[in-house]
């Protein structure tokens, strides 16, 4: 098996899974940080020191970093907390339909407590202009959410000129980046942005931990969702998973250092795919921006081809229609259908995504399959044809 | 170090880390994914469904993984949102079952805090008269400072009959006290895995099928469209074999944990200014809450630490705020009483050598002339 879902899920980083292993046990770290004791303030203190790490990281403070148990957490904080909170400033927030669910489902909550949905258009590419931020920003406009990488196609968002157009007009910005650290520069104080969602199981670490970065000066605030001990000063109560959260940091570390020479590597990867691709089969599109790419996602459609028998064939291989997530749901693709794709086109498109142990033979493979399992599917179909 | 804080968090057993390091290593796919990893994924989320239900006799359909107990408790009173009736509990709940129920207060919802005996235990008559149709009952089945059990089979029958729907907080009942959930008298039920030598930050909440509960965390159609998010994987493991650990080794606990703590009341009722709270009450048998009359609990907690003994004065959660806990306050202590507060939560790597050395420790502590110990203690 060929695994190329790195944007479902990545392995763990060893390095982080002995951080771990820190804090797991009766002869660890394993004492409550909110304990009073020697070993709960030393358990705090693991937490403090990879908050100021994180920060660090991601040109934020120690103190604008709240800890939750993943992005979707931190993207309904950010939504849900934000718009409570400032409901004052404005009832309007913008956002693209190619945002994914855990901003959507929130932000259509928002819109059956008495908020205005303005929906961004995205070009055929999937990028959002900034014509498009102008016009979708008004005087009565509280936020808008835009991901830096897009989960399904890796389309990158040029996030601080969005951060710029919301300066300006005092509308908050908030950026779900879960598919960015490790693949992107990451800079929160000088791109102005208000929050940032982070997801650690995306870039090497632990399932079940995220962070949200939340703007200190002038200062971003959210109404708490969960309530209780009063944890994460009191936005996020609960026992902090210690074992996650050191995890999660040195996974950062590890993914931040490696970023650029994976970037290289990863593009040279991607490249290769889609030019085995192309070369090979006529009749496939890209679904991406060469301009704005992230290098660990290639997102193809492939005519003439029933999706759920193409990826039912490819039994070798581990890829998927696009947002795990939603992958329970038979339907297609809607982060496609927003770029304008029809139903067949989105229903028969793969997203094949790389991580730090994919290598050229991965590649290679996975073309070989590719091709003969959509040259086979084209050869069954009674309407298929090679030139049309 | 002598560590007898088992109620703030435990540690994992060797058992557990072992199970969950696959799922941190080579079986990393995500279980919402169709492909065989992500599949592999699911299954062992299920396995773990299973064993957390089979811990307090529920069924694996009727159970939701979250973050943790605070998460379980803050989901479950979401309910109160779309419930016509008031939000009932009580005085001595763990402040993620309170803070919740006092923001939808300031939120304009009614709220009804009982009061509690000086036992820290809840008359049904109050109960019966709080109650209204389409009430949402909050009333935990052990409390984590004192270890006073909640009558549930009579609190919750009563709430029941009356047409209120009732969540029990079990983060401190589950593993040291048999719970059916299937024929108790509660509808929903919050766990958590770090409480039972399982990994911190996962937890869940049991429901009744019947119960309609709004998701609290939007975004994709994990658990039952109730908690959206990709699953802690490796904690849900983690917490599936804590559980089948502590269904096997439950009454052997129970009964090292008692045994422990009869020794160490029985040491405690030798020293005078010292008095244990709710001695009359059902408690769960690891802990014990005592008041060191003219003491103030920090004081003791470092004079302890610097003897390499880890206990608390009551929720870590409020450790090192200053205030006294709420519980003692809700069950009639005055400040100053509640300030002396120590407790103890015994776990089952205690020994008997474990309790002796504590009692020696506090012993001489409490027999150092008052200024040499305040001097030592603030560095004077």
């Amino acid at each position: 098996m060929i695994y190329l879902d790195y944007a479902a899920t990545a392995p763990m980083r060893e390095d982080a899974i002995e951080a771990m292993r820190r804090c797991l046990g009766a002869d660890a770290q394993f004492a409550n940080p909110s304990s009073y004791h020697a070993p709960g303030q030393a358990a705090a203190q693991l937490v403090e020191q990879a908050r100021e790490r994180f920060a660090a990281l991601i040109g934020a403070q120690p103190g604008e970093i709240i800890w939750t148990s993943g992005a979707t957490e931190a993207n309904n904080m950010a939504l849900l907390g934000g718009a409570a909170f400032h409901k004052d400033r404005g009832r309007r927030i913008a956002l693209a339909r190619t945002e994914h669910k855990s901003v959507l489902d929130p932000c259509r909550q928002l819109a059956g407590q008495g908020f205005k949905l303005d929906w961004l258009d995205t070009d055929s590419e999937g990028r959002i202009p900034p014509e498009a931020v102008e016009s979708a920003l008004k005087d009565d406009s509280l936020l808008l959410s835009a991901m830096l990488v897009n989960n399904e196609t890796g389309v990158v968002q040029n996030i601080p000129e969005m951060a710029g157009l919301c300066a300006e007009r005092g509308v908050l910005l908030h950026v779900d980046a879960a598919q960015a650290l490790g693949k992107l520069p990451l800079d929160c104080q000088r791109w102005e942005v208000s929050m940032m969602s982070f997801s650690a199981h995306k870039f090497g670490g632990p399932k079940g931990v995220g962070a949200l970065y939340l703007r200190g000066k002038p200062p971003v605030r959210v109404q708490p969702l969960v309530f209780g001990g009063g944890q994460e000063r009191g936005l996020r109560s609960g026992t902090l998973a210690v074992h996650q959260i050191v995890g999660m940091v040195r996974a950062a570390e590890l993914a931040e250092a490696a970023r650029e020479s994976e970037f290289q590597r990863l593009a040279g990867l991607r490249q290769r795919l889609w030019k085995s691709l192309r070369e090979a089969l006529p009749r496939i599109r890209l679904n991406g921006s060469e301009g704005a790419q992230s290098p660990h996602v290639l997102n193809v459609s492939f005519e003439g081809v029933d999706g759920e028998a193409l990826r039912a064939d490819l039994t070798g291989l581990a890829v998927s229609s696009g947002s795990a997530c939603t992958s329970e749901q038979a339907e297609s693709s809607y982060v496609l259908r927003a770029m304008g794709r029809s139903d067949a086109l989105a229903d028969a498109s793969l997203r094949f995504s790389f991580g730090w142990p994919t290598t050229e033979k991965d590649i290679a493979e996975a073309a070989r399959q590719v091709i003969a399992t959509v040259r086979r599917l084209r050869a069954l179909a009674p309407d298929w044809e090679e030139a049309a | 170090m002598i560590y007898l804080d088992h109620n703030a968090t435990t540690p994992l057993l060797p058992e557990v880390r072992e199970a969950m390091l696959p799922w941190l290593g080579p079986h990393y796919g995500n279980p919402s994914s169709v492909h065989r990893a992500g599949r592999l994924a699911r299954q062992a989320i299920d396995t773990a469904r299973e064993q957390v239900a089979a811990l307090v006799g529920a069924q694996p359909g009727e159970l939701i993984f979250t973050s943790g107990g605070t998460e379980a408790n803050n989901l479950a009173l979401g309910l109160a949102d779309s419930l016509a009736g008031p939000l009932i509990t009580s005085g001595t709940e763990h402040s993620a079952v309170l803070e919740p129920a006092i923001a939808r207060r300031q939120a304009g919802r009614q709220v009804v805090i009982l009061p509690v005996d000086r036992e820290g235990r809840l008359s049904p008559e109050d109960l019966a008269q709080a109650l209204r149709p389409g009430a949402l009952v909050s009333l935990m089945w052990a409390n984590n400072e004192t270890g006073v059990i909640h009558d549930l089979a009579r609190l919750g029958g009563l709430a029941r009959q009356a047409g209120a729907i009732v969540h029990s907080d079990a983060v401190q009942a589950a593993g040291k006290l048999a719970i059916d959930f299937a024929g108790a008298e509660v509808d929903l039920l919050s766990l958590s895995a770090h409480k039972i030598y399982g990994p911190k930050g996962v937890g869940a909440l049991l429901r009744r099928r019947s119960v309609a509960l709004p998701p609290m965390q939007r975004g994709g159609g994990h658990e039952h469209h109730l908690r959206a998010g990709t699953e802690n994987l490796a904690g849900i493991v983690g917490f599936g074999v804590a559980a089948e650990q502590a269904a096997a080794r439950r009454e052997r606990r129970a009964a090292h944990a008692r045994a422990l703590r009869g020794q160490l009341e029985a040491g405690l009722q030798a020293m005078p200014q010292i008095s244990i709270v709710a001695p009359g009450a059902p408690r769960v048998d690891n802990t014990c809450q005592f008041i060191v009359a003219g003491f103030h609990s920090e004081a003791l907690l470092m004079a302890l630490d610097r003897r390499d003994i880890a206990v608390a004065s009551g929720s870590a959660c409020h450790a090192g705020t200053g205030k006294p806990t709420h519980v003692l306050l809700a069950m009639g202590y005055d400040e100053a009483a509640a300030h002396g507060a120590i407790r103890v939560s015994i776990g089952e790597q205690n020994s008997s050598r474990d309790i002796d050395d504590f009692l020696a420790a506090l012993r001489d502590i409490l027999h150092q002339p008052r200024p040499a110990f305040a001097a030592g203690l603030f560095g004077a």
